[in-house]
């Protein structure tokens, strides 16, 4: 079986003026939305509340939880604590019209209807998990994360260029993924920030992969315009892209649909990921390598002419 | 003809054989269980687990099994409320030889924990696990910005040349502290004194107060000031927290604030829980102080009546010293620690801050041939039973280890010595990981479920299965033959994963799973790339052998290329990152190098031993 039975030559190069400058957008877009709009932080980064539940008999955390649900609390997070007996349930921040009995005599009506001997306790502000030292020294990671692939790939191939088509294709997936949290407003947690790196990696790996076949093509036709060479290496490499990106989405469009609600936030973030780590490693990584010159001499220095052939 | 080298055919092998059994204990899962640690950090011995057995049994706490694992003692339950009674009582009756931590442990067989292999550890959002809660004391905290102002308004009265009766700290109204009182002698110059007050602790509004027996100066804090204090105390704290289980090499722990003055931290299934336990509450600092060399300490002892400006403390010996009040440095400018053993004994050296660094060259400079002292001060609380009631109290140990003679000058780097080795380890780990300025005391621990709750992890599971089958589905439909070999390598992958994060001991939390997605993604993808390699060399009229080396020969640089700027990537983020990053980190990292084996290697011997020795190949099921 196979996607094409002959070899593909879409011109991918011809239309990428068009892309960067839907890119462009996308990319305006998404900071615009991640500022105005604001992520849904989840609890891991808020803080919240939390609130000790005991049962008389062993409780059953599922049926706690759709009970919460149905009161209408948004994303209740429900854990054994201690015993089976013990349950705390996290919520998100109080609102500036809540107050700390009220939460409690909400939740009691609520699980009332799972246990009348319920026994709700008050609830406690509990931090944020994710503090400011993790995201330093998030930053701090990412930066040199990013040194590294620059410093790796402008050593294998011998050209900046590509080195920054990668950069930028690394940076611009992540930003999309967070727009369209912004833009559908998914409750972004810790999961979602693991799905990120996940597709930063994944992008990565795309794109150098789209490298490896533009060097093999150069090397093979040293004369012919770069345009057309990398629209030859896009195109060999298609049926491997989109097999891999098929195999891929199944597994995350299983987390999505089977997966829970505790799962979405990280299994829509990789999905995401995935269209638009494919997408950037064509219009981002190597267009914009073209675009800044990229031709032959760069990926194979030819020797210089030693003096004794110039003399006549 | 295709050949493979035997040797790479005998790699693959012996490496799937030791996968294989390395990742074997994660097929039995854990239970709950409770660790027993000696106080000294002493190992325990064989002769230690029949007398627990009995305990246990006399009163009737059901247990599963106990055995002995690292030095310390392993009780395995059926569940948490046997786990909880058991702690219980064991806490009673042995506070003062034991420590408890609970945790989970492996259900695995013995044969295999003789052997050392364990099961991955999970983290708290998978599995769950220790949960501490700690009131912080923020009282003390108060107590100390009062004592640091009068000890600031002392130097600056004496500076002056005033004279002054006594600085103590008292309350404005009722009986908690927060005020600094400045008592004059009669005919004391009341302005000065108040301009130096003023001047030296800009913070506080100072007013007159007449007792009877004479002028004072009272300067008192403003309920901001206290509450911003108390703010900065338990900030203080909870980086201090994270500080010290980070430094004992606890994966991707929580600490955070609970209510108004209180911390929780959650561990995940650790193998050390009790030693974290004991370490993370102790709050243990050191004091250097210089020998007062005047008055008789013993006679203070019998009667209590120091002399002005000294304090009476006790030595390992139990013998009665008297130091001067003043501090020279304190545990907070302490800059590193570290222990060691030189042919003294253990030692801990000490490097200061340069503040520090510098009074204690002006102190070493001036005395001398005189002593100076290290108090080693411990806060913690004591449990016992009253009456067959529980009864806490807060303790505060301060002992002299060291009362040393100043034979040379020194600055900012020195070492003391005085305690076992066991003991300057815990103190260098707790000086490094900044002194809980303000103690904290243990108010609830317990075990706890997984965080994203064990419905949805069931759930995810299930669907990463459904998933995985999809994928070997479509694999198998896509290249035939050569797709079933795909996705044998793919298993044998996930095994290998298994077995590389089992035997580093490394936590796997949701970031991890996401890595191991992401590291299936990848091994798919090397795959892809050696079979569509293959494709198009056949579509190029090359013989079917040919094409398979051909394949093999020119993917590699792609997939190698790719992996390692992945690999280098997931490096930097181990090295760099903490926590959830780290976790995912390692696993990208430790699943790179697997696809990498597997799917070079691995599908390379599998395919050139199905196909590399047959004469008359033609086709290829690709």
């Amino acid at each position: 079986m196979e996607f094409f039975h002959k070899p593909t030559s879409f011109p991918f190069m011809a239309t990428r003026k068009v892309w960067y400058g839907l890119s462009i957008v996308m990319v305006v877009g998404s900071i615009a939305l991640f500022f105005t709009r604001h992520l849904n932080l989840d609890v891991d980064f808020t803080g919240g509340v939390t609130i000790p539940a005991t049962f008389p008999t062993a409780a059953n955390v599922d049926a706690v939880r759709t009970a919460m649900e149905r009161a209408g609390f948004h994303d209740p997070q429900v854990q054994n604590f201690g015993s089976a007996r013990e349950l705390s349930i996290r919520l998100p921040p109080l609102g500036p019209k809540q107050d700390a009995e009220g939460i409690r005599a909400q939740v009691t009506k609520a699980l009332q209807g799972v246990d009348p001997a319920v026994d709700v306790q008050a609830p406690s502000v509990v931090g944020p998990q994710v503090g400011g030292e993790l995201k330093r020294s998030a930053e701090f990671a990412l930066f040199f994360t990013l040194v590294g692939i620059f410093i790796y790939i402008a050593l294998r191939f011998h050209t900046w260029r590509l080195s920054l088509g990668a950069i930028l294709a690394v940076i611009h997936d992540p930003i999309m993924v967070v727009g369209i949290f912004a833009l559908l407003q998914t409750p972004f947690d810790l999961p979602a920030v693991a799905a990120i790196l996940a597709v930063i990696g994944y992008s990565l790996n795309d794109t150098v992969v789209v490298f490896d076949r533009i060097r093999e093509r150069f090397g093979v036709n040293r004369r012919m315009a770069s345009a057309q060479v990398l629209d030859q290496s896009i195109n060999q490499t298609l049926s491997r892209t989109i097999m891999t990106k098929v195999v891929t989405a199944i597994v995350v469009l299983a987390l999505l649909f089977l997966g829970g609600p505790a799962l979405r936030g990280f299994s829509e973030a990789l999905l995401i990921g995935i269209i638009f780590g494919t997408y950037s490693s064509i219009y981002i990584s190597s267009a914009i390598a073209l675009d800044c010159g990229l031709s032959s001499e760069h990926l194979f220095p030819t020797a210089k002419k030693s003096p004794i052939d110039a003399m006549p | 003809m295709l050949e493979y080298p035997r040797w790479k055919y005998l790699l693959v092998l012996v490496v799937l054989v030791l996968a294989l059994i390395l990742a074997l204990p994660n097929l039995f899962g854990d239970a709950p269980a409770l660790q027993i640690e000696r106080k000294d950090h002493e190992p325990l011995t064989a002769t230690s687990l029949p007398l627990i057995e009995q305990f246990l049994n006399e009163g009737h706490l059901s247990h599963t099994t106990s055995y002995l694992e690292s030095g310390r003692i392993m009780v395995r339950f059926a569940n948490t409320a046997d786990q909880f009674k058991a702690r219980d009582a064991v806490d009673t009756k042995y506070a003062d030889q034991y420590i408890t931590g609970m945790s989970f442990a492996s259900r695995a067989p013995a044969v295999l924990r003789a052997l050392g292999l364990r099961a991955m550890k999970l983290g708290l959002d998978l599995r769950g696990g220790l949960y501490l809660l700690y009131q912080v004391d923020t009282q003390s905290a108060i107590s100390q910005l009062l004592d640091s102002y009068a000890q600031d308004l002392r130097r600056a009265l004496s500076a002056a040349n005033l004279a002054y009766t006594d600085v103590a700290i008292v309350p404005s109204s009722g009986s908690v502290a927060d005020s600094v009182r400045v008592t004059l002698p009669a005919g004391a110059d009341l302005a000065g004194v108040r301009a130096v007050a003023t001047k030296a602790l800009p913070d506080l509004a100072f007013t007159t107060v007449s007792l009877p027996s004479g002028a004072a100066l009272q300067g008192t804090l403003t309920s901001k000031q206290i509450r911003d204090r108390q703010d900065y105390a338990i900030e203080q704290n909870l980086v201090n927290l994270s500080n010290r289980v980070n430094q004992l090499g606890v994966a991707e722990p929580i600490v955070q604030r609970t209510g108004l003055d209180r911390i929780n931290v959650q561990l995940p299934g650790v193998t050390n829980s009790a030693q974290v336990k004991n370490l993370l509450g102790k709050v243990a600092t050191l004091e250097f102080r210089l020998d007062a060399a005047t008055g008789d300490a013993y006679d203070v002892s019998q009667h209590g009546n120091a002399p002005v400006g000294t304090k009476l403390y006790y030595d390992q010996q139990h013998q009665p010293i008297l130091l001067k009040r003043e501090i020279i440095a304190t545990g907070d400018q302490i800059t590193n620690a570290t222990a060691a053993t030189d042919q003294d004994g253990p030692i801990v050296n000490i490097k200061l801050d340069s503040r520090a660094g510098d009074r204690m060259l002006a102190t070493t400079r001036a005395n001398l041939n005189k002593r100076m002292a290290v108090v080693y001060t411990e806060k913690r609380q004591e449990v016992s039973e009253v009456d067959g009631k529980k009864v806490t109290r807060n303790v505060t140990d301060e002992k002299i280890i060291n009362n040393a003679v100043i034979e040379g000058v020194f600055g900012n780097s020195f070492r003391i010595m005085g305690m076992t080795s066991g003991e300057s380890q815990d103190l260098a780990l707790l000086l490094r990981a900044g002194s809980l300025n303000v103690p904290i005391y243990p108010v609830d621990e317990r075990v706890i479920g997984p965080s994203l709750g064990a419905a949805n992890i069931d759930r995810g599971i299930d669907a990463l299965v459904i998933g995985m089958a999809a994928v070997f589905a479509f694999m198998a439909i896509y290249y035939r033959v050569f797709g079933l070999v795909a996705d044998a390598v793919l298993l044998a992958n996930v095994v290998l994963l298994t077995a590389l994060l089992s035997l580093m001991g490394e936590v796997l939390s949701l970031p991890g799973i996401a890595g191991i997605i992401l590291t299936v993604g990848i091994a798919v993808d090397s795959n892809v790339l050696i079979y569509e390699r293959i494709r198009e060399e056949l579509r190029n009229g090359v013989s079917p052998q040919a094409a398979i080396r051909a394949g093999f020969d020119k993917a590699f640089s792609a997939i190698s290329d790719s992996n390692v700027t992945t690999g280098i990537a997931g490096l930097v983020l181990w090295v760099l990152g903490t926590g959830a990053i780290r976790g995912f980190a390692v696993v990208l990292v430790l699943g790179i190098v697997t696809s990498m084996f597997t799917s070079l290697m691995g599908s390379r011997a599998l395919i050139t031993l199905m196909y590399g020795g047959r004469r008359k190949l033609t086709r290829l099921p690709i």
